[in-house]
């Protein structure tokens, strides 16, 4: 796809030689999730389904093996409930909008593909972003460039130029809030100094 | 049911909980049919029905009002939550690239710009 693609899972290929413990620590969040689920699943949480929810969680990682996930080691859980908080409304706000667009007579809605300029260079949040976008009804991600950290989103409904800020706005807030729930001190600060930036 | 008043209560929320999923359904529906192109579509298709998904699995939540049921109710939602975004994105983004959307519809098209400028950018 790009030339720096390949590069950075190169990168990430280097990095999974360090010692086997720091390997583990990195696996950790993705194992403790994928047992979880395997307990959610069957409902009961006896020895034993801990000890086969850990084989296959261990199985899954070893069989489908991807580039590690890797973590900024900060986290916020206030700033995630925030985040949910703010999210949860755009998502009810966005599906009475596209609900009463999908009931308006008359007029069609025309529509904008805008292209937002992320702070992140972490594909975990970058990938957040895009999932959380995209849930928002009216916003849907057409073409992602990670190595510039940019989204082109599809949005429906947006036909002046300050509808098309404001969409581009909103991603840039999300960002926000992510990186303030579980992004790095220093993109944080990056995307703090965008933003007051902004408002100037 | 401890007793009656609040199990009459807690009727009525399911109730309007599924009536509002029911009904995000149904515009997820229409929008399917009366939205112009590929791209407007897939908004109707993914998006009313994530919320409408909410409402009814915090109905069957409620109604069951154990914590048996709520262990399925999340991992449902957290993967639903996880792979309609895919889905909507592998399809705008193939619609797009086959030029399967209508473009007087488009008012601006920052894409279309981005490539034009990679195009002319001498490598």
């Amino acid at each position: 796809m790009s030339p720096r693609g390949p590069v950075r899972f190169q990168q990430a290929k280097g990095e999974r030689k360090r010692g086997m413990g720091e390997q583990i620590l990195e696996q950790l969040p993705l194992l403790v999730a994928l047992v979880l689920l395997w307990l959610f699943l069957w409902g009961s949480f006896t020895v034993v389904d801990i000890l086969m929810g850990i084989f296959v969680a261990v199985l899954v990682t070893r069989v489908f093996e991807l580039p590690p996930v890797t973590l900024s080691g900060r986290f916020n859980p206030l700033w995630l409930i925030v985040f949910l908080v703010d999210f949860l409304w755009h998502v009810i706000l966005g599906s009475i909008q596209v609900a009463a667009l999908a009931f308006r007579f008359g007029r069609v809605a025309k529509s904008a593909v805008v292209e937002v300029n992320l702070e992140t260079r972490s594909d975990f949040v970058m990938t957040l972003v895009a999932i959380a976008t995209s849930l928002v009804p009216g916003s849907l991600i057409l073409e992602v460039d990670r190595d510039k950290s940019t989204l082109f989103l599809h949005v429906i409904d947006a036909d002046t130029p300050e509808k098309i800020e404001k969409a581009r706005g909103d991603v840039i807030l999300t960002e926000r809030r992510l990186l303030r729930a579980l992004g790095s001190r220093d993109e944080l600060d990056r995307s703090d100094a965008r933003c007051s930036a902004v408002k100037r | 049911m401890p007793n009656t008043s609040s199990g009459d209560l807690v009727d009525w929320i399911v109730g309007l909980l599924l009536l509002a999923g029911a009904l995000l359904s149904v515009a997820a529906g229409v929008g399917l049919l009366r939205f112009p192109d590929a791209l407007s579509r897939m908004h109707a298709a993914t998006k009313p029905q994530i919320l409408g998904l909410i409402c009814v699995l915090a109905a069957v939540a409620l109604e069951q009002g154990n914590w048996q049921t709520l262990l399925i109710i999340i991992p449902t939602l957290i993967l639903q939550m996880i792979t309609s975004p895919m889905s909507a994105h592998m399809i705008g983004r193939a619609g797009y690239r086959t030029g399967n959307y209508r473009r007087d519809l488009i008012y601006r098209d920052e894409l279309e710009d981005d490539i034009e400028r990679a195009a002319h950018r001498p490598e």
